[in-house]
């Protein structure tokens, strides 16, 4: 039998605000424990929530980001249940009135463009982290990141398959990283993800039961997780089974999924508006302060990127993965003219040595400036492509302008048509037998001359001229 | 017989510091000296401030002396333990939070100390404030000074009595559905719930947020004024705080109210009133007719839903809030329990009292998946039409006048096995709260058996001027002789 997949997904992104989203306490991650606290945050008695304006603002963006409409007025809710890393014994979160509803984002793959809805985006508070010592009998709570702003967003279930999972979560991913709300690491818990699925007969109207998959902490383990859970939940029916509903953990090393909790375990998270807040107001004026400040995002960018510089596809993919690579490649073309060989350059060497050394582009010691003069100094022949390599790299270890490296290196390229004459005809002179093959027909023999040619000049010939002028000199005989 | 320093208002204080007639340190001496006196019998407090309050004093003396005294420089002000001290033992009267020391002050206990008041202690209450009777507290009962048998009302009953009893010249309580109004009648004294979000709730222990408020108990309404301008004001801390302007409460202090008209609601005048009640509320009315104002007859037609809806929406709000009384941060935590399930049973089973466990499953079954709608959400709709009962009824009248509580102080231990007929004694409080407007409750007078009777009065939103004034109208023309409590 035939299944199809049904997936929808929950994407938990940390806020990059510099205070928690109901006190003041800092949000840095990897502070020694406790040490990000405050009465407020650790729940203490009497204290009360105050909200930070820049996570409403953070999320508003998201919200527009994603093609949603944004509710004038959103109210926080408690999620009630007990656990010692949340210290008020509720969750400060939002219900019934998120800030931002019924959005999408449009997904591509292999040239296809899919469309995945977005139920719901709400603001909520983080929790804090328990941690364990084996060789106590205690464990202990580490309240840093209690309060720290996230915001969950939450998919229909229009997702078919793993791999567009996969791509879905890359794209809210890629957004979030745009729009500077989120820093989108994923080993330090700021972009996290829960999945619901289920299988059902291909062509089916209803639902299959579903389960909720959690604790994939890397793309790749999302798409095995999920990988895993259909497989799973089709051998259950085909076995004559039944899915049961339940929360189930990726276990990693095992590459398989564990049952969690049933859903007679299931919370009763008893939500009813938070009496400490008051519901924050959100009007026209705002949203459109907002709106003007949301930049370019990633899918427009890269249409933009083929059709205004040509390159392909594939190039547009890889240049538009931040914000600060378009930029460098923007500004390169800029100064260059030519689209193509900077994309080649960026994608190429740039990128594979920041590569190498796990840098940033804004970390980049070749600016933009510098590589477009490099660029124009092989577009002038000043340089060959080959030259350049050597330039570049020399360029990236100091620091320096390429024309200086050129200097210091003695690396002009020849371009005086009398000077290659004569190397041409001394190089004739010195192989007469390869000559003669040449003319009696080996044209295989021209690469040899011109390689001949290279090496007397110790590579900085300029190859186009040696060519045209070898050419000349063999034929005019 | 002539008042002690003990016994006076904090305007005569005032007076006295100013023309140097006595020192704050006399004035504290004395409040302390009768604290040792009385507070065996009555048990007001369960933490004494003596050593800080002297070293207040002494500031307050130096501070007067150059000049820089504010209005509350140097009077003895008691604080309900619900509200956070810094430093000081605050345990909300419950056994789990026995061991706790804030690290930080309620707004309004710092708004008391910048104006230069001697707190001289945290004085006894119902258990996380539910109560009306002062009898569910973890460190025992408070009696109230009229009559040592009795209950002083609650739930910051403490906080009455040692108004009454002369242990403070003033204090601080907080009203969630007539915890200040109640214990005001039962004990004697002037006690107003302020207007939701017209004084801040910042470090005031949580029992139902939107209901809670902190407001002041006094020996008349003119103290009752001036301890509000000092304790009023929005707060950026408590986003429910209001940010609107704060009047001069003490401007209102003696003015008429010729031609005012005060509403008696109809709905009010039931079966359960004692009559000597009735009878003290009319007289009042007729007080206040003598002055010039006029008795109309009003409805709030929601009156009898009240009780429900405070029973549904308190003990949820409660149920949430109290749920970080875990044993893991701070507070009583159960020393045998081996998991944590087990140090979460425990350590709530063992540090909670029976009426707070009442009210925490209440409120969970009230909110839980399946009932919320029939419940918390019909209690929030009801809850609107009880606002707009009031905002009807003030299109009519200036005042709401209504008894405070149903019956004067009744026996220790004579509701405890009913917390239906304890919850009905905060009958008339409890819609004020639910409406989020301001109310007084003022002495009107005493029993038979002498025991003192008080008259509510509830305005708009934000109007607490307009109860200022009509307490002080009724407090100047009234016809019976001020006593104190034989003690
Ligand atoms: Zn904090």
């Amino acid at each position: 039998m035939e299944y199809e997949t049904v997936i929808g997904l929950e994407v938990h992104a940390q806020l990059l605000t510099d205070s928690k989203i109901f006190c003041g306490c800092s949000t840095k991650f990897g502070a020694a424990p406790n040490s990000h606290t405050c009465p407020i945050c650790l729940g203490m008695p009497g204290v009360l929530p105050v909200l930070n304006r820049k996570v409403v603002e953070y999320t508003i963006k998201m919200g527009l980001a994603t093609n949603c409409r944004i509710n004038p007025e959103d109210v926080f809710a408690r999620k009630n249940y007990f656990y010692p890393d949340l210290p008020k014994g509720y969750q400060i979160s939002q219900f019934d009135r998120p800030l931002a509803e019924d959005g999408w984002v449009d997904i591509e793959i292999d040239g296809k463009k899919k469309r995945i809805g977005i139920i719901r985006i709400h603001m909520e508070e983080d929790a804090g982290k328990l941690v364990h010592d084996e060789t106590s009998p205690f464990s202990y709570v580490d309240f840093n990141r209690t309060g720290v702003p996230l915001i969950e967003i939450v998919s229909r279930p229009d997702i078919r398959s793993p791999e567009e999972a996969t791509f879905y979560l890359r794209r809210l991913h890629e957004i979030l990283v745009y729009l500077e709300i989120c820093d989108g690491n994923m080993e330090e818990g700021s972009f996290r993800c829960d999945a619901n699925v289920s299988i059902r007969p291909g062509g089916a109207a209803e639902f299959g039961t579903r389960t909720e998959l959690k604790n994939m902490n890397s793309f790749r383990n999302v798409q095995r997780a999920l990988e895993y859970e259909v497989k799973r939940q089709q051998y259950v029916v085909e076995g004559g089974g039944k899915v049961a509903q339940e929360t189930r953990l990726w276990d990693d090393a095992q590459g398989t999924t564990l049952s969690m909790r049933g859903k007679e375990e299931a919370h009763d998270y008893r939500y009813f508006p938070d009496p400490d807040l008051v519901p924050v107001a959100i009007d026209n004026a705002w949203i459109e302060e907002v709106r003007a400040t949301l930049p370019e995002l990633p899918m427009e960018k890269r249409e933009r990127f083929i059709g205004e510089y040509g390159i392909p596809a594939y190039d547009a993919g890889v240049l538009t993965a931040t914000r600060a690579l378009a930029e460098f490649y923007e500004e390169t073309v800029k100064l260059t003219g030519k689209p193509k060989i900077a994309s080649n350059w960026v994608m190429g060497d740039v990128l594979r040595y920041l590569n190498e050394e796990k840098r940033d582009i804004r970390e980049s010691p070749v600016k933009p400036s510098s590589l477009a003069d490099m660029i124009n100094l092989i577009e002038r022949g000043t340089i060959s492509g080959k030259m350049a390599k050597e330039v570049f790299e020399e360029m990236y270890r100091s620091g320096k302008g390429p024309e200086a490296i050129i200097e210091e290196k003695g690396l002009v390229q020849i371009t005086d048509e009398d000077a290659l004459k004569k190397t041409i005809e001394q190089v004739l002179a010195a192989n007469p037998s390869e000559a003669e093959q040449y003319r009696s027909g080996k044209q295989k023999l021209f690469g040899f001359f011109v390689g001949q040619v290279m090496k007397a000049t110790g590579g900085k010939a300029n190859p186009a001229m040696v060519n045209d002028i070898l050419k000349k000199i063999l034929s005019g005989r | 017989m002539a008042a002690g320093l003990h016994e006076s208002t904090i305007h005569e204080l005032q007076e006295k510091l100013r023309r140097g007639d006595v020192t704050a340190s006399e004035i504290t001496e004395a409040v302390f000296s009768r604290i040792e006196a009385v507070d065996g019998r009555i048990k007001s407090f369960i933490t004494i401030m003596r050593d800080s309050a002297a070293a207040c004093a002494r500031r307050a003396d130096e501070a007067i002396r150059a000049g820089k005294a504010g209005p509350l420089t140097g009077i003895p002000i008691a604080v309900k333990d619900i509200m956070c001290t810094k430093g000081v033992r605050t345990t909300c009267g419950s056994r789990i939070l026995e061991n706790f020391f804030p690290p930080y002050d309620a707004t309004v206990v710092r708004k008391l100390k910048e104006g230069g008041a001697v707190i001289v202690g945290k004085t006894n209450m119902d258990e996380f404030a539910m109560g009306s009777s002062t009898e569910t507290s973890f460190y025992g009962i408070t009696r109230n000074p009229w009559d040592l048998g009795r209950i002083p009302g609650g739930s910051s009953g403490g906080s009455a009595a040692a108004v009454a009893a002369g242990e403070c010249i003033a204090s601080l309580g907080s009203d969630t559905g007539g915890s200040i109004r109640q214990p005001a009648s039962l004990c004697g004294v002037v006690g107003m719930k302020p207007t939701y979000g017209r004084v801040s709730r910042y470090g005031l222990i949580a029992f139902a947020s939107s209901l809670d408020q902190i407001g002041p108990f006094t020996r008349d309404a003119e103290d009752c004024a001036i301890l509000l301008n000092a304790i009023c004001g929005y707060d950026p801390l408590d986003s429910t705080s209001v940010p609107v302007e704060t009047p001069d409460y003490r401007s209102f202090v003696g003015k008429d109210i010729k031609g005012w008209k005060f509403g008696v609601p109809r709905e009010y005048l039931i079966e359960g009133i004692d009559p000597e009640v009735a009878g003290l509320m009319e007289e009042s009315i007729g007080v206040l007719e003598s002055l010039g104002a006029e008795r109309v007859d009003i409805s709030l037609p929601h009156t009898e839903y009240c009780v429900a809806v405070y029973y549904v929406i308190a003990p949820a709000e409660a149920s949430s809030n109290l749920a970080r009384y875990d044993g893991v941060k701070y507070g009583y935590r159960s020393p045998d329990a081996r998991d944590l399930i087990e140090m979460y049973r425990k350590s709530r089973s063992e540090g909670f009292g029976a009426e707070v466990k009442r009210r925490i499953m209440i409120g969970t079954y009230a909110l839980s998946s399946g009932y919320y709608d029939a419940y918390y959400k019909k209690a929030s709709q009801v809850r609107t039409l009880i606002k707009r009962d009031f905002e009807e009824a003030f299109r009519k009248c200036d005042v709401i006048v209504t008894p405070t509580a149903p019956t004067a102080a009744f026996r220790i231990g004579e509701k405890t096995d009913d917390p239906l007929q304890m919850y009905l004694s905060d009958i008339f409080t409890i819609s004020a709260n639910l409406a989020g407007i301001p109310g007084i409750s003022t002495p009107c007078g005493y029993t038979g058996k002498g025991l003192p009777v008080g008259l509510q009065l509830l305005a708009g939103h934000f109007q607490e001027g307009k109860l200022i004034q009509a307490a002080s109208a009724l407090e100047r023309n009234a016809k019976f002789e001020k006593r104190r409590p034989a003690l």
